[in-house]
């Protein structure tokens, strides 16, 4: 079953050098465990943009935006048996932001992949 | 919550634990049988600690430690015959070999996950047990999750992973790591098991038990696994493009009754263009690295030439005749040979085609496999001729495995036996 893990944060700062260590190093055992199909971290708001449709009207917005309260830091792909390896996954990425960054507070939403 | 809920939710912490807490363990002790051992005590122990005490905040320190303290136990009993035995047990008493948990986030387990791969496949054991010990040290399955996937009672493969595991053992082979040229001979032997498993998934319908197709899964993964610790590895590749190109089409295998639908008859939209996006990225891996004549390498050309047709019509069926050729020259097998009758009769014609099945006719190896009387019925009806196709049809039903392909067998015998009546008639 494949899982897309969301990270999102109302205080986006970047990763400390150590969360970076940290997070390369668990990434490097699910790439190596044959888990982990992809990732990425995204740059900052204010150098995204949004196509909307409001009112039947598509309109650009460049960033930064200023109604938003969580921002995506980034994501990734994992191939997990089922739901419960994915929350323990997740508990463990997000054990290494509590130990690495303290102080921050963020969600890692996990969700699984429609389809047959 | 039920006790199964828990069981299960401790399980699944377990299993995302599994592959650090076996190789760090393999590593400390030299030992994978035994590694394998203390990481089964350190599940068993969560299971029945855990639904008291919930799940630790460091669910993996905890099962380290308590694996630690079982290996302690184990060495000190067993007889102190071994020298190193009893330096390794002071050692660990004094954590001088043992790194601290958070500083195990440090090891590299590429090069544990190879010895690992690689002891679980090793020649010496059979197919069978090879494949019982890779599944559960590599993928974290358990005795009875493994049963289920084959079909088989749990105790013969409890069975099959003990003498496995003293094997390993009593060969001497507790802790070794195939190099260069070794590796390149040994892999065969891993590559061969890890295909196994995704044919046993692959084979499974759809609506059975979950467990069985989830073995395509297991098999992917491991797959990822060997490109990724071995990456000179052309045949590494070249199984992984096979398996993700054949997986690619698993949306498109069974119709909503759950009944097999024939590639040539499947709905392409439905196949997972990512999925074969990446067959073809490992393809062309395999390709750069030398190994286009490979075993598997061929075998994932030969899939590419179908994922890359838009409909079935636009399949290069010259292509795959020319690849089979290849591919028959690397193993002789009549078996490819009926697919390259196949795709001779796709592409110069059935004539063509049926003058290669009938060569085949008294192969020993066939004389029980339904496909080629199947073959050789779709080549007669494409001949029009209509009563020697129904023939044939009928003698497939009869060997057919399961019943699916044999209703299917049977409808295609009478439509071939209403051909010939329509055609005889005036």
């Amino acid at each position: 079953m494949r899982f897309m893990f969301i990270v999102t944060s109302a205080h986006p700062t970047g990763p400390t050098p150590e969360l970076m260590e940290a997070m390369h190093k668990l990434a490097n055992r699910e790439i190596k465990a044959g888990r982990m199909l992809d990732s990425g971290g995204l740059m900052p708001l204010a150098t995204g943009a949004q196509v909307r449709i409001v009112d039947g009207q598509l309109s650009v917005v460049d960033g930064p935006f200023v109604e938003a309260k969580e921002v995506i830091g980034g994501y990734a792909i994992f191939e997990l048996p089922g739901k419960e390896e994915a929350l323990a996954s997740a508990k463990e990425f997000m054990q290494l932001h509590k130990d690495f960054m303290p102080g921050w507070e963020g969600t890692c939403e996990l969700r699984a992949f429609a389809g047959p | 919550m039920t006790v199964a809920d828990a069981h299960r939710a401790i399980l699944a912490v377990w299993r995302i634990e599994q592959p650090r807490l076996i190789t760090s363990l393999a590593r400390m002790l030299r030992d994978v049988p035994l590694a394998e051992e203390l990481t089964q005590e350190a599940l068993l122990a969560a299971l029945e600690q855990w639904p008291t005490t919930g799940v630790p905040e460091k669910p993996g320190a905890w099962l380290m430690t308590t694996a630690r303290r079982r290996a302690l136990d184990h060495l000190r009993r067993r007889p102190m015959l071994e020298r190193k035995h009893e330096m390794l047990a002071f050692d660990m008493e004094q954590q001088q070999a043992m790194p601290d948990w958070d500083s195990a986030l440090d090891d590299d387990i590429g090069d544990e996950m190879l010895r690992l791969i690689f002891t679980a496949c090793h020649p010496l054991l059979s197919r069978e047990a090879r494949t019982a010990l890779a599944l559960r040290m590599i993928c974290g399955l358990t005795t009875e999750e493994i049963a289920r996937a084959f079909l088989l009672p749990d105790a013969t493969i409890a069975q099959r992973i003990v003498r496995a595991k003293r094997t390993l053992s009593e060969s001497g082979l507790a802790y070794e790591t195939p190099h260069g040229e070794e590796l390149s001979e040994r892999l065969s032997s891993v590559l061969e098991v890890v295909y196994l498993i995704f044919n046993e998934g692959y084979a499974a319908a759809r609506g059975q038990d979950w467990l069985r197709p989830q073995l395509c899964n297991e098999a992917l993964r491991m797959g990822r696994v060997l490109t990724s610790i071995a990456p000179r590895e052309p045949e590494a590749q070249g199984l992984l493009a096979l398996m993700e190109l054949n997986a690619s089409r698993t949306a498109a295998r069974t119709d909503a009754a759950g009944e097999p639908i024939l590639m040539l008859d499947q709905n392409r939209a439905l196949w997972d263009q990512f999925q074969i996006r990446r067959g073809m990225q490992a393809l062309g891996r395999a390709h750069e690295l030398g190994g286009t004549g490979g075993f598997y390498a061929l075998q994932a050309a030969i899939v590419a030439c179908h994922a890359g047709a838009g409909t079935a019509d636009e399949t290069d069926w010259s292509r795959i005749a020319r690849l089979y050729a290849e591919l028959a020259a690397v193993v002789r097998s009549p078996i490819i040979e009926l697919n390259r009758a196949v795709a001779v009769g796709m592409a110069e014609g059935p004539a063509a085609g049926l003058s290669i099945v009938d060569r085949l006719l008294h192969e020993p190896a066939l004389k029980a496999y339904h496909l080629l009387p199947s073959v050789r019925g779709d080549l007669l009806h494409k001949l029009g001729r209509h009563e020697e196709a129904r023939a044939a049809f009928e003698a497939a039903a009869a060997l057919a495995g399961n019943r699916r392909e044999q209703d299917l067998l049977r409808r295609r015998a009478a439509e071939a036996a209403d051909a010939a009546t329509s055609s005889t008639v005036m």
